[in-house]
């Protein structure tokens, strides 16, 4: 698995709170045996409702770093939105906070979410507006969001953050390499054994 | 940062903890995997890629809920989609050995209930379910927590998870619940009080004399909505009433082994010198049915008050809010009260048990819903809608003129048949009033009590349940 160090692309600003992820992609998508062709259906229903939706807006055709607000990602556990995001083109989201299983899943698939203050925030999102040709460079390693001159800090848990530096993102192999203690460990838990020893 | 000790959630959590990985996170063991059709295909296919089997299959369940129709279930389904994904959690759970309860299998229902109904569901577990409302088990005192399909495949394979522990906050609520406010009017008051956001980073523990004073399908309902406050998970400590539900369970412990368990599981509840990250309480009677007009289950007012400015909010949250007002098509201080629906749906994870039938049969006997409304009553299990017809509830519904359904997730999240169309509103019991939610996009969801569902459903419009009891 590689290291995700750092992820440079353009912008997108979609400066909104509690986003959730039924938002990000419908209900009726789900209907999948595969995560394939998700990407088309990303923020469907805001699109359709929206015409000047940033998903849409030809500025912002290829952006890879999506600046969103409060608790981006609430609601559904649904592995599907950052599936469909990462479709879309997604590669990092910067945001104020987010809701911790989204917060989750982009991890486990190397989408670094790193959060910044809201006031910072929202000068990325203006600073990409005015500019969106600009290159945005979110630096998991050094906790830094770059745009133009400015370099500001963000934040992501030291252990999200060693994960995504170190290529382990993926949990699984380092899991499978724990069998002999994941049988040890399941002995010792009293529902495991009839309650046996307790 | 230091550890709060004797809480259920550190006991488990540590009981449960196989090693420290290399990131920091935990790999924690897990003993109780609920799986359903929407969030395992993808996993099952990563298995089958990696050459990987399901190491405790004994420790896995399945069943089929949020895409099959709850009213004609023949197969082939009519939605190709739905019946590739039926076929698909039947093969692979055969192909890996996992039990399934299928449409014909008289346990099944909604993953949330069956857990529970099925007694696979027991305090000090960790039970993890690709689904977010897997939080509802955590009113048996165990750790319950939703996750993504990745990790659904992780914990087929190796029965763990890499997880960083959250802090504990304790919600106590304490004192009488008033006649017509339910366990749903307290978890949407908490979630008003709190936010949407307030809980994330936190593992709550309800605690306090209401939830002790509650049954085990109150206390699902409140565990079911922490994931609503933003929280990881919720839970409520185990006690006789918990132990009272789970005895002669299939699948609890039977005979001796019960009263062992019993005494264990007794002896994980929080004590009176427990420690928390932090600590909140509420009092009982200042609670009132409750109501959301928003777009988020925070958006909410009693059923008495009227609806809040865009100005009363902090300047951040503004924008959000206008945005609820403008989807909602409402407008500032209006009465919620009196709000026209469309339909009335009784029924999802949070508020499809048997208590929540019953309070709404209460309500709806004798009584007819109003012509314009379409009124939906969707069991959360084929073992409650057994039940349910056995104590005659199903004639009350639909002489009443209710559409009484097969079990299924249905209009909770709409990805079957059962959807709202263009800008209804619907007087719902589930938990999600997001845009959209119910399957149209432009649909509207006010989410309350059953009982206060079926109020409305009576008078075609929002109505304060307690006027009618
Ligand atoms: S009833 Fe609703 S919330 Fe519960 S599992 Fe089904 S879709 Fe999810």
């Amino acid at each position: 698995m590689a290291n995700v160090e750092t992820v440079e692309g353009r912008g997108i600003p979609l400066l909104l709170d509690d986003i959730d992820t039924d938002r990000i992609i419908p209900a009726r998508y789900l209907r999948c045996v595969t995560f394939d062709g998700l990407g088309e259906h990303a923020f469907e229903d805001d699109r359709n409702q929206n015409p000047n939706h940033p998903f849409d807006d030809p500025r912002y055709k290829g952006a890879s770093i999506l600046v969103a607000g409060r608790n981006f990602g609430c609601g559904s556990s649904r592995e599907h939105a950052p599936q469909s995001l990462l479709r879309w083109g997604i590669h990092a989201v910067v945001a104020e906070s987010f809701a911790e299983i989204f917060f989750g899943n982009c991890t486990s698939l190397g989408i670094p979410c790193v959060r910044v203050e809201r006031a910072v925030l929202e000068t990325l999102a203006e600073s990409i507006k005015q500019n969106p040709k600009q290159t945005v460079v979110v630096n998991v390693r050094d906790l830094q969001v770059r745009f133009g001159e400015k370099k500001i800090p963000c934040e992501m848990s030291d252990n999200a953050r060693q994960a995504l530096v170190t290529g382990e993102f993926d949990s699984l192999s380092r899991l499978l390499e724990g069998v002999d203690d994941i049988q040890e460990k399941a002995a010792a838990i009293p529902y495991m054994s009839h309650f046996s020893d307790v | 940062m230091t550890k709060p000790s004797n809480n259920l959630f550190n006991t488990v959590w540590d009981l449960h903890t196989v090693r420290t990985l290399p990131s920091g996170e935990t790999q924690l063991f897990i003993g109780l995997h609920l799986v359903h059709e929407v969030t395992s295909p993808q996993a099952f296919s990563m298995l089958r890629e990696r050459g990987l089997k399901v190491i405790y299959p004994d420790r896995t369940w399945a069943t089929v809920d949020h895409i099959i129709p709850t009213d004609n279930q023949a197969r082939p389904f009519r939605d190709n989609l739905a019946e590739e994904m039926m076929s698909a959690i039947e093969i692979n759970c055969k192909e890996f050995g996992v039990p399934l309860l299928d449409i014909n299998d008289k346990r099944q229902g909604i993953v949330h209930v069956i857990g529970p109904e099925q007694g696979l569901t027991q305090p000090g577990m960790t039970i993890v379910c690709g689904d977010s409302h897997t939080s509802t088990h955590g009113a048996f005192g165990s750790i319950a927590l939703g996750i993504g399909t990745s990790q659904v495949a992780y914990v087929l394979a190796t029965q763990t998870l890499a997880l960083t522990r959250p802090k504990v906050r304790k919600i106590e609520v304490n004192g009488t619940l008033r006649p017509g406010v339910y366990a749903k009017d307290v978890t949407l008051h908490v979630i008003r009080k709190l936010g949407v956001q307030g809980g994330v980073g936190y593992a709550y523990e309800y605690a306090g004399s209401t939830f002790e004073s509650m049954n085990m399908d109150e206390r699902m309902t409140v565990c079911n909505m922490s994931i609503e406050g933003g929280a990881r998970c919720g839970y409520i400590n185990p006690d006789q009433t918990t132990i009272e539900y789970l005895r002669g369970r299939p699948h609890a412990p039977q005979g001796e082994a019960f009263e062992r368990a019993a005494r264990w599981w007794l002896s994980l509840a929080s004590g009176p010198e427990a420690e928390y990250d932090d600590v909140v309480v509420f009092n009982a009677d200042e609670i009132e049915p409750t109501v959301t007009w928003g777009i988020t289950p925070a958006q909410s007012v009693g059923v008495s008050e009227e609806l809040p400015a865009i100005n009363d909010y902090p300047k951040e949250q503004q924008f959000l809010v206008g945005e609820a007002f403008e989807f909602m098509g409402l407008t500032e201080h209006q009465p919620i009260k009196g709000l026209k629906i469309d339909v009335a749906f009784i029924g999802s994870c949070t508020n499809s048990r048997m208590t929540d039938l019953r309070e709404a049969a209460r309500v709806v006997k004798g009584r007819k819903i109003s012509p314009q409304v379409k009124g939906l009553i969707v069991p959360g299990s084929q073992t409650i809608r057994d039940q349910a017809m056995a104590e005659g509830l199903d004639k009350i519904f639909t002489e009443a003129g209710f559409e009484w359904r097969e079990a299924g997730c249905s209009m909770c999240l709409a990805m079957n048949p059962d959807k709202l169309s263009g800008r209804e509103i619907c007087a719902s019991s589930s938990n999600r009033n997001f845009k959209g939610r119910q399957g149209s996009p432009t649909g509207r969801t006010l989410l309350m009590s059953p009982a206060m569902v079926a109020a409305a459903a009576i008078n075609g419009s929002v109505t304060d349940v307690r006027e009618m009891l």
